[in-house]
């Protein structure tokens, strides 16, 4: 801790100018700028919300784990796997849905409302997001899980901290490690599957034969794993993440949250058995609730930013009361609404439906509906009609104008299809397209599986007799699954203009 | 100054001595980050003499401890771009013009290439988008001097017109008027004679004594009705396209100093089987020409 910045106006400056190692007076005391961390030893607790974080725990690790490895046949076109996003043919799978590149605003939309849940929930039941589902909330309890295993709870950790190095603690430290990094691994690996054909994958993983991509990828989000969860914990929450600020403006009076109920525990204090309860709270100031605590705050200083609304304080508090002989409950869910009114003596009313919840309730419906809409009306064909602009048209030799498109045709369904393309709006015209079949006035293009052609459309007619330079005209195409339809316009110019040019 | 170094009082840290308004400014060391990435750029190039070519010699260059090369480099990157082009690359190469462009993949890979040959090579004289200019044919329309078919366009542009290759395609519009071959009346005569061809109002009479002037120069090229030959390279007169303008001073001015223009032979430039692709390319944006 040397050197950090040249502060004016810093005391040691003034007493220790150049401190014979360099010519720079040696600047800033340790811890100047930073708080220097706290280690925090959260005890394990048990109780129904510890059951209902492990149950989380196992279910939201399963399903990240294991959702790759889930097979779905979408026949010979495409990769047989549930959840795939595929860079390389620029398609995303998932379970019945098949996205291209054009459909990103199904993301944008997903975005939307998740966000709006998360509004939704954090209005209603506070940070539950963060207590229960956050990734670095699930992955910090399981790093916890291994860290016990090796070096024994809370009480046992501190011991193990503050003794010198010894083989013992040698032993314990590495093993934990070690078991962070399989975990850390195991979480990076899982990653890049949801990017491959799992099983093709693993097999090319182990034989070297990945692409570097993969490795790196790999690598990465087995650093950010084993750094963020290991040992950066819940100073992300508290510092990096900006969701407990934004948060903060979703809760109001009425929001249950991990709450200290002060009304019931104060003044609070140690408690003799045998001696009697009247005249003073619940509270037996054990500490517990602090302990238990993955965020290293005591809930009894009421609502704040750290605390991310385990509910793991409420398990440990329930248990001391119980022991105390106490009714449970004097941590809780609870509304600071509910507490203001006990304290005045009134009967707290919990008030879910209010114009916040209302609107984000609505909000997330109406989103909901626009995408499912969009989804189960989504068309398996799909046409892009671009005008050629330069040029915008050509005269030919009999005098007729003639204009270019580029047709995009899109076949987003496993089976093969014959697209018949038709062109109206346009006084005699007639279609043209190289290398595709004319049938009549119409062209018939045929699409493999999951295929996709741009084709170069010529529309002829004859120069247009009346002012008109812009006709608006109409692509159509047709077949057995639907039919598209897009709007273009047909382009002509001032009679004799443009010959002169040339 | 007077021997010792003045200090600054309130951050005891030495002046330099220069002091602008009162302002005296102070010798702070530089900040070690920038020292450290000072230190490291001159390890970094000491190491960069040693293993990449560095130094000019009498006798050449140093080459240095990884044998890197440029030219290897180039080698290697055109190696793996025929790689990368795999196997529609090497159909393009076997492949005939007709089952390039009957194929939607190969089409589509013949176009691209096609499309960036164009621009780099072709795009000056006759535009960006094929339309040309005057003096330079449109690509675009269904007009072709020398055939639009797939092999006519291949040809034209391998072997060039007036080019000085062996095969080149060639024509020669005489100049009537500038070379006295005809009377300036006549050329007159010819002028009105064109404009009739192309069913445009002319002096009748004109046409009338034209009439035996064409016969005996003009229809050699461009046909008893005036319709052109491909095989000449000779435009048909009687269509709404011209090269040199459809008005009658600029149909006067041809006939008079007979304009012709000139295009590379690309054989000499590109394989094979870009010119293909540029074939492919010229006739699926026009429209596929006969």
């Amino acid at each position: 801790m040397t050197t950090v910045i040249n502060t004016i106006g810093n005391e040691a400056h003034k007493r220790a100018p150049a401190k014979g190692s360099g010519p720079s007076p040696a600047g800033g005391q340790p811890g100047g700028l930073y708080k220097k961390r706290e280690p925090i030893y959260p005890k394990l607790v048990h109780g129904k919300w510890r059951t209902i974080k492990w149950l989380v725990l196992i279910a939201t690790l399963g399903v990240y784990y294991l959702l790759p490895w889930f097979r779905w046949d979408r026949g010979p076109s495409a990769p047989s796997q549930a959840v795939l996003v595929d860079f390389t043919h620029a398609r995303f799978y998932f379970f019945f849905i098949q996205l291209w590149p054009q459909e990103v605003y199904y993301f944008t939309g997903l975005l939307v409302v998740a966000a709006l849940a998360m509004f939704l929930v954090t209005a209603l039941f506070g940070r539950l997001w963060c207590g229960y589902a956050c990734p670095q909330t699930v992955w910090t309890d399981l790093f916890i899980v291994a860290e016990r295993l090796f070096e024994g709870d809370r009480n046992a950790r501190m011991k193990l901290d503050a003794a010198p190095w010894s083989f013992d603690k040698a032993w314990r430290k590495t093993g934990k490690h070690a078991v962070w990094l399989a975990i850390s691994l195991a979480t990076g690996g899982a990653w890049i599957f949801y990017f491959h054909d799992a099983p093709t994958l693993m097999k090319q993983l182990f034989v070297g034969q990945a692409p570097m991509t993969a490795y790196a990828s790999a690598a990465i989000l087995t650093f950010t794993t084993y750094s963020l969860a290991g040992t950066m914990r819940e100073q992300v929450c508290t510092y990096m993440c900006p969701w407990p600020r934004i948060q903060g403006a979703m809760l109001d009076d009425h929001s249950l949250q991990v709450t200290y109920r002060v009304d019931r525990g104060e003044p609070r204090g140690a408690h003799k058995k045998g001696t009697g309860w009247e005249g003073r709270g619940d509270c037996v100031d054990c500490t517990q609730c602090v302990v238990v605590c993955p965020m290293g705050i005591d809930i009894r200083d009421g609502s704040q930013m750290e605390c991310i609304n385990c509910g793991l304080c409420i398990d440990a508090c329930d248990d001391i009361m119980t022991k105390v002989g106490r009714p449970r409950g004097l941590i809780a869910f609870d509304t600071d609404a509910a507490v203001l009114a006990r304290e005045e003596g009134r009967k707290p009313d919990y008030k879910f439906i209010r114009p916040r919840t209302l609107y984000y309730g609505v909000t997330l419906a109406v989103v909901s509906g626009i995408m499912l809409y969009g989804l189960l009306t989504r068309s398996p064909l799909a046409l892009d009609v671009i005008r050629d602009r330069n040029p915008t048209f050509v005269r030919l030799s009999d005098g007729d104008i003639r204009n270019g498109y580029t047709l995009k045709l899109m076949n987003r369904s496993n089976a093969p299809a014959t697209y018949r393309i038709s062109f109206s709006g346009v006084d005699g015209a007639r279609l043209k397209a190289v290398g595709a079949p004319m049938e009549g006035d119409s062209i018939d293009v045929a699409l493999g599986p999951d295929g996709q052609r741009s084709l170069q459309v010529f529309v002829t007619a004859p120069a247009p007799q009346d002012e008109r330079h812009s006709t608006p005209a109409l692509f159509k195409i047709n077949s057995p699954a639907g039919e598209a339809v897009k709007k273009t316009v047909f382009l002509s110019g001032d009679e004799g203009h443009g010959d002169e040019e040339r | 100054m007077s021997g010792s170094r003045e200090r600054d009082e309130h951050s005891g840290v030495e002046t330099t001595g220069h002091e602008w308004d009162g302002i005296k400014e102070l010798d702070n060391p530089l900040p070690r980050w920038w020292l450290w990435i000072f230190y490291a750029t001159i390890a970094f190039s000491v190491g960069y003499w040693v293993l990449m070519p560095a130094w000019p010699g009498i006798h050449g260059y140093t080459h240095g401890m990884l044998g890197n090369s440029a030219r290897a480099t180039v080698a290697q990157d055109l190696k793996d771009l025929a790689t990368q082009r795999g196997a529609a690359g090497a159909a393009l190469k076997t492949a005939s013009l007709q089952q390039i462009e009957a194929d939607p993949k190969l089409q589509s890979y013949a176009l691209s290439v096609g499309q960036s040959v164009f621009a780099d090579n072709c795009a000056p004289c006759h535009g960006q988008s094929g339309t040309g200019a005057k003096g330079y044919p449109n690509l675009r329309d269904d007009v072709w001097l020398w055939g639009g078919k797939l092999e006519d366009i291949q040809h034209t542009i391998t072997v060039g017109v007036r080019s000085g290759d062996p095969d080149q395609r060639f024509s020669q519009m005489p100049a009537f008027g500038r070379d006295g071959m005809l009377q300036p009346a006549q050329v007159n005569d010819l002028t009105e004679y064109v404009t009739a061809l192309s069913h445009r109002t002319a002096d009748a009479a004109a046409v009338a004594r034209a009439a035996p002037v064409f016969a005996q120069q003009c229809a050699a090229c461009h046909g008893a009705d005036g319709k052109g030959n491909q095989a000449f390279g000779a435009p048909n007169l009687t269509d709404a396209d011209w090269l040199y303008g459809a008005d009658r001073v600029s149909i006067h001015d041809q006939i008079w100093n007979g304009h012709g223009g000139v295009m590379p032979a690309w054989g000499h430039r590109f394989d094979p089987a870009t010119i293909k692709a540029l074939a492919v390319y010229i006739h699926v944006k026009s429209g596929g020409g006969q």
